[in-house]
């Protein structure tokens, strides 16, 4: 799995900063037939998190009717220089997590 | 003067028609819907308003419809948005998203990139910290649908 986070580096405290993120994930609905006839096997990314200086500042519950190669984007106060952790995991059983140092002038 | 068919009602009727036959039986009605927005307010009210949903009008691509929502709020421990639910009416399954805040977010907004098997409403209930419920609706026409070829 692969993704491309945006994040600023470099922020003055108290900016509400926003994050992207873009998954390289197929989100495989269930719903859909292969080339043999059959359904194939649902695997989405069914939760993501954001962690900021280890704490959870944004949480999404994600359903089949998000898009294949999932985009999010949301915001956080930028508070203090800390990690900001983006963490998933698909059906699949693949874990994935990206950090970023988010520095507060 | 008695009505008679205009070419107007004649086109409306001709254009209707196949929207009326496209909807799959494995589609959630908008009644599954309702069942799915019930257990998520619980009963209590939702009001309209606070709520800006941004959908286009009209979309190409079923499989990629950019959806963009946010919450006016002052985003204080005190007073902030906790959770926006979207909910569809005719996807397979009727949740989309469930967005969590937190008032460390600064901003109740958030965008993705759903999937919307026709044209259909979509809507947004914002629980606040509070417990009130604000809502949005957006009504989206979609000419080549999610799940359409598989």
């Amino acid at each position: 799995m692969v993704a491309m986070v945006n994040i600023p580096e470099t922020v003055t405290a108290g900016t509400v900063v926003e994050v992207k993120i873009l998954i390289s994930h197929p989100m495989e609905t269930g719903f859909r037939t292969g080339p043999d006839g059959t359904l194939v096997p649902r695997n989405i990314i069914p939760e993501f998190r954001c962690l900021y200086g280890g704490e959870e500042v944004f949480r999404a519950e994600i359903f089949p009717a998000v898009a294949a190669n999932p985009f999010l984007s949301f915001f956080l106060r930028a508070e203090q220089t800390a990690e900001v952790e983006l963490l998933w995991t698909d059906e699949a059983g693949q874990e994935h997590s990206e950090a970023r140092l988010l520095t507060v002038q | 003067m008695t009505a008679r068919p205009t070419r107007r009602t004649a086109m409306a009727l001709v254009l209707a028609g196949p929207l009326a036959l496209r909807l799959s039986p494995a589609a959630a009605t908008p009644d599954e819907m309702r069942a799915a927005v019930d257990a998520f307010t619980g009963g209590r009210p939702v009001n309209p308003g606070r709520v800006t949903l941004d959908v286009p009008l009209l979309v190409e691509n079923g499989n990629a419809v950019p959806l963009k929502v946010s919450v006016e709020s002052p985003m204080t421990e005190d007073d902030y948005v906790k959770e926006v639910a979207i909910f569809n009416e005719r996807n397979p399954l009727p949740d989309v998203i469930r967005l969590h805040f937190t008032p460390r977010s600064g901003r109740a907004a958030a965008e993705t990139r759903i999937r919307l098997s026709g044209s259909q409403n979509v809507h947004a209930i914002a629980r606040m910290s509070d417990g009130s419920l604000w809502s949005a609706v957006a009504d989206v026409i979609v000419t080549a649908p999610a799940c359409a070829e598989s």
